[in-house]
């Protein structure tokens, strides 16, 4: 392949941010919002060409024939720091089935809320909000990091734009600026992520020592080199012989593999907001609601689970790490579906309904096994991570709309608003539908690969999940009861009553809604496997449908159908019984009302423990010894400088006198210290 | 050969132009020295390519390095010429400007025959070329007495540091019979006496007053300060460039076999002075020309550190730190050639509250200090990069200690260039520079110099393509392996 669909792919999003962010004050808000959108839309375009010439083009650059095996394929890799011969980091851009099915994600993701955005960043009477221009520059820069984020060729190039999508989603967060509750909410983004980010540099430092390599192609190439014994990086085999060798050490139990790996997984527990590092994603909803659709729903909130997709063949080797991402996984699973259960805000609910779902592609992740189906777990959390960016992008925008029309996060606010509302009514109605895994939308399939999984896995896990998938189905149904149902609100009425949003706004809503009904149906245990290889023979349409373990289904089905129904019961009229049960359980339910005061607990840590024991004496040091010395320092640079100055008379007799003696000086003194 | 030839006719056009041509021609002037100027750069890139030359029974040699280096003052040139329309058309310069031009390339060609030079001969016409004209510029504005005094400064320290120089010419000529590089180089072993020693220092204070080493340096801040801005820019980029390049060739190329005996430690110790002293100077001035004249001082120490380090690797960096510090210096010269042509304002203070009437230029120049202090991602943080990085190849312990000085001498010349962007953007002047619209060459002088600021450090093409030069040229030998 040519490298110039990719280059574009790359360079027209940072050019759009370059271009408005320097230039955007000097056009009109429309022109500023349809020349982003056309950028995005171009970049869509071209990933679509990309992809779809990856898998299905037949090239043999991409496609094994006689082994059916999908290769991973690098189409340029720039020199871009050479410290050393060996040490050099490079830019590029790798194709390989997930990075060919993220760059579809974040691409149409992106365009839609590029385009949504056009009507949810004015106001009801066509007032556009200020710095609209600077929020399409910053949704350009994180279109841009996100995609250099996914094709990355090596772990270092991979870090960068992690990096640089935290410092734009730091920018989207904080958009609202003047407001002090989105400045902190983007700082604390920042911070968390960020210190999760120590734990991933640190991984790749010990990887990259002790392999030679940051390459991915290297570290996950599974074609078994001539010798396996010789121990050279360059194939998985290479690299585990590097670490079965005696020499490398053990640290606290654990090889030093497993020790890379988990750190690793720390930068990606970070931005996939896993437990115990989740607590800003909760709070990042103070962005505008088109960025918690691309960013903490479907974009970078899976960065997480795409780095661990990314090395699964370094994971795969260590089953400890495995196995720390499944419980990790797991537990936060079901801790956010149950903090789901009892928030109020809708875009929270949202949040840590994202945070569940993605808390499933990482246990997916953790228990898949390359002997159990071809390693259907990987496959099932690739999958679930593309019909979930779909489904929750979908939910979230309709969640704008909402607030757009309501102008408040409450629902207390909204009941029975599916007649002033229909679009968006019948919309969030087929998101939920999906994501409580109901057939035939995208969730059911994808989820029950995952439960496929889990269940080849272990039983306990099984059933955990399950649950997890059970209560996935009655909070959401339970926002949508509140949201739509419950009662009516008197007061709605003439001019002011809430309506559909323009068109900018709709029609992102139903083509998400139309993907969300389909995309259950992409024959992905064709496209995307652990190792390339196609799972399935004789693709078709129904190819998911043939791949369906229908007992696992039926049982999947029918909790989620239970869910629905006890929804139905408590919260579709206006009764006592919610009320009933919250006093049943007071405790529980106040425990997860304050999300298992977590928040308190890490304010209690960094205030109380850290700031005390550990800042303030450093503060009293930095304040004190450091500065007064550098102030002395400089005090006597001052001084110095002062001291010399008549050396610079402006006299020329005085400036030759000055050469001279510097001429014959400069050799005496060398004449002398050779002869010594 | 291609590269001088193109020069002399350059210069013979733009002579014509001026004697012969009516006042309608001379009208395009500077744009016909800019476009010829650009000519020779372009024709540049495509000798770069061919192998060695060599001609006048081996004193003038020209190789890949040698064409790169170049063509990095070539573009110097060419910016510095453009930069300079609006001063060689302002109402006392107009019927000049020609003269202006002709002692730029002649200069120019002076330089080349310097970096050539395989010849002490040779190598002394060029010396002789590239400095007596810069004189005559020196004192370009003749209504001033600041420029009459600055030339004359000039003048007698060039003619006294060029009797030095020769002395220590002669001294090696009398130890060694020739004055081929070549044959010094082979036949200074074995004979390393005091003659030798006092010979170097006379050669190295020589050199030294071209680059502004200290104690050498005395002349520098007067004539800057004097100078019209044009020729002072001229003056500390690409004349200091062409005497950087032309003391590394000498150094290694004829003295290299002496190095850890004597020029070594001269050396080191020229650095350490030239380092500190040029920042401790530059930490108490207030006139913007004044106060760059030290800061040059104090970054030709730093490009010292590519002679000393005597690898390959330092004479790639001291190249691409010549690159790079012609953009930032010319982008900063270049804001204040702008400011003092639109007001007549040179004084730091004048600068306060630069960033609310003229944004575009406080950004410039903050970005020309950013990378004149080495503050990453600009191009000056890699050029310093890399010049550390070779001299800590060299290995010694005394190396070390010397990048340790030079690193805690780039804090103190952080202090002075931020104290510039501090009054640009914070401090609040109490008649601050009125906004005013550059002319198209100051404009573009900038762009360039900006994106050169940007782009030289983020795309790493340039410093790898010097370094692969400099690791097959023939200059390679002459490194300590």
């Amino acid at each position: 392949m040519q490298p110039v669909l990719p280059i574009i792919i790359l360079a027209l999003p940072l050019a759009m941010f370059l271009f408005l962010g320097l230039l955007g004050n000097k056009m009109s808000h429309r022109l500023a919002g349809i020349l982003g959108t056309l950028g995005m839309g171009t970049t869509m375009v071209l990933s679509y060409i990309v992809a779809f010439t990856y898998f299905f083009s037949g090239n043999p650059d991409f496609i094994d024939a006689d082994t059916h095996t999908r290769l991973q394929y690098v189409v340029f890799n720039q020199d871009w720091l050479a410290f050393t011969d060996f040490l050099v980091i490079r830019l590029g851009f790798l194709l390989d089935p997930i990075s060919a099915l993220l760059l579809v994600v974040i691409t149409t993701i992106s365009f839609m809320v590029h385009l949504y955005s056009n009507g949810y960043m004015r106001d009801h009477h066509g007032v556009w909000e200020t710095g609209f221009q600077r929020f399409y520059a910053f949704l350009s820069l994180f279109s841009f990091s996100m995609l250099g984020l996914v094709v990355a060729t090596n772990i270092f190039q991979m870090y960068i734009f992690w990096e640089l999508v935290g410092a734009s989603s730091f920018l989207l967060i904080g958009f609202y600026y003047t407001k002090p509750s989105a400045v902190s909410a983007s700082k604390k983004a920042f911070i968390v992520t960020r210190f999760a980010d120590l734990g991933f540099l640190i991984g790749i430092l010990i990887l990259s020592f002790y392999t030679g390599t940051f390459n991915f192609t290297d570290f996950t190439s599974t074609a078994v080199s001539t010798d396996v014994y010789q121990i050279s990086a360059g194939t998985a085999e290479g690299i585990k012989a590097i670490f079965a060798n005696s020499a490398v050490p053990v640290f606290m139990g654990a090889s030093v593999l497993t020790w890379a790996l988990v750190l690793i997984f720390m930068g990606g527990m970070g931005k996939s907001a896993m437990m115990p590092l989740h607590i800003w994603l909760p709070d990042a909803m103070e962005g505008p609601t088109p960025v918690s659709a691309l960013i903490h729903a479907a974009t970078m909130v899976v960065a997480g689970v795409y780095l661990v997709a990314r090395l699964f063949p370094l994971y795969m080797m260590e089953q400890a790490a495995l196995d720390i991402v499944t419980i990790v996984g797991a537990i936060t699973a079901l801790y956010a579906a149950i903090v789901a259960c009892t928030q109020i805000d809708i875009k929270r609910v949202l949040a840590f309904s994202t945070i569940s779902q993605i808390a499933f592609m990482m246990v997916s992740l953790g228990v898949a096994d390359v002997d159990f189906h071809h390693g259907l777990g990987y496959m099932a959390s690739m999958f679930h991570l593309f019909t979930h960016a779909m489904f929750k992008a979908l939910l979230f925008l309709c969640a704008g709309a909402l607030i757009h029309a309501i102008g408040s996060n409450d629902y207390t606010e909204m009941h029975g608003l599916r007649k002033y509302m229909p679009v968006t009514h019948i919309t969030f109605l087929i998101g939920c539908l999906a994501i409580a895994g109901i057939i035939p939308f995208a969730g059911f399939f994808s989820k029950d690969e995952i439960l496929t999984a889990v269940g080849g896995y272990s039983t306990f896990w099984y059933i955990w999940m399950s649950l997890v998938a059970g209560l996935t189905a009655f909070y959401m149904f339970r926002l949508y009861y509140l949201i739509f149902w419950w009662k009516e609100h008197t007061v709605r009425e003439g001019h002011h009553a809430p309506h559909d949003q323009p068109w900018t706004m709709t029609v992102p809503l139903v083509i998400l809604a139309a993907v969300s009904c389909v995309a259950g149906f992409v024959p992905m245990g064709d496209l995307v496997t652990w190792n390339g290889h196609s799972s399935v023979e004789n693709v078709s349409f129904w190819t998911n449908f043939k791949a369906l373990d229908w007992g696992v289904a039926s049982i999947s089905l029918a909790v989620a159908i239970v869910a629905i129904l006890l929804a139905t019961i408590m919260y579709k009229k206006e009764n006592p019984l919610p009320a009933r049960m919250k006093n049943a359980m007071p405790n529980l339910w106040r425990w997860a009302h304050h999300r298992f005061y977590w928040d308190e607990l890490y304010l209690f840590i960094t205030h109380k423990i850290i700031f005390n024991s550990i800042c303030r004496p450093i503060a009293w040091f930095d304040r004190h010894i450091i500065d007064g010395t550098m102030d002395s320092f400089a005090w006597m640079a001052n001084k110095a400088s002062y001291a010399i100055r008549g050396l610079q008379s402006g006299s020329i007799q005085m400036y030759v006198w000055v050469y001279l003696i510097g001429a014959l000086l400069l050799g005496a003194v060398t004449v002398v210290c050779i002869l010594i | 050969m291609r590269q001088e030839i193109g020069l002399l006719i350059a210069f013979l056009l733009v002579f014509i132009n001026d004697t012969f041509l009516s006042k309608k021609g001379q009208a395009a002037l500077p744009y016909l020295a800019g476009i010829l100027m650009l000519i020779l750069t372009i024709d540049g890139c495509f000798v770069w390519c061919s192998g060695n030359v060599s001609a006048f029974a081996g004193m003038y040699e020209s190789t890949p390095v040698v064409t790169a280096i170049k063509n990095i003052l070539n573009i110097g040139t060419l910016i510095v010429i453009i930069q300079s329309v609006r001063w060689a058309n302002s109402d006392f310069v107009i019927m000049r400007r020609g003269e202006f031009y002709e002692l730029l390339l002649i200069t120019l060609f002076g330089m080349y025959l310097m970096i050539s030079a395989r010849h002490f001969l040779l190598f002394v016409i060029g010396l002789e070329a590239a400095s007596l004209p810069l004189a005559a510029m020196v004192a370009f504005d003749k209504k001033h007495y600041e420029s009459h005094e600055a030339a004359v400064k000039y003048i007698l320290t060039a003619v006294f540091s060029s009797a030095i120089f020769l002395m220590g010419l002669s001294f090696v000529y009398g130890l060694t019979g020739s004055l081929y590089f070549d044959k010094i180089y082979m036949a200074i072993v074995g004979k390393e006496c005091i003659m030798l020693v006092v010979a170097l220092a006379f050669v190295i204070a020589g050199i030294g007053f071209k680059l502004s080493l200290v104690p050498f340096h005395l002349w520098t801040a007067d004539v800057y300060q004097g100078a019209p801005t044009s020729v002072t820019s001229y003056l500390s980029v690409i004349s200091k460039g062409a005497a950087a390049f032309a003391f590394l060739v000498i150094m290694t190329q004829v003295f290299g076999t002496v190095y850890s005996l004597a020029w070594e430690w001269m050396l080191y110790a020229l650095i350490i002075l030239t380092i500190t002293i040029g920042n401790l100077f530059a930490l108490r001035q207030r006139n913007m020309k004044r106060f760059l004249a030290f800061s040059s001082i104090s970054q030709a120490g730093y490009i010292m550190l590519g002679v000393i380090s005597m690898n390959s690797v330092g004479a790639a960096s001291l190249m691409y730190y010549i690159l790079v510090y012609i953009f930032s210096n010319l982008a900063a010269f270049g804001v204040i050639g702008a400011i003092e042509n639109a007001t007549g304002k040179l004084d730091m203070s004048d600068y306060n509250g630069l960033y609310k009437t003229n944004p575009r230029l406080a950004f410039a120049m903050m970005l020309a200090m950013f990378s004149l202090a080495g503050i990453p991602p600009f191009a000056g943080f890699f050029s310093k990069f890399f010049i550390f990085t070779g001299a800590l190849q060299q290995g010694s312990v005394a190396i070390y200690v010397l990048v340790l000085i030079a690193l805690i001498n780039t804090i103190i010349s952080l202090y002075y260039y931020l104290l510039v962007v501090k009054a640009m953007f914070i401090n609040e002047g109490p008649c601050p520079v009125e906004h005013f619209r550059s002319s198209c060459g100051e404009r573009l002088g900038l762009w360039i110099t900006v994106a050169g600021i940007i782009f030289l450090g983020i795309v790493s093409c340039f410093y790898s393509h010097l370094l692969d030069l400099t690791a097959v040229s023939n200059m390679n030998m002459y490194f300590i392996q």
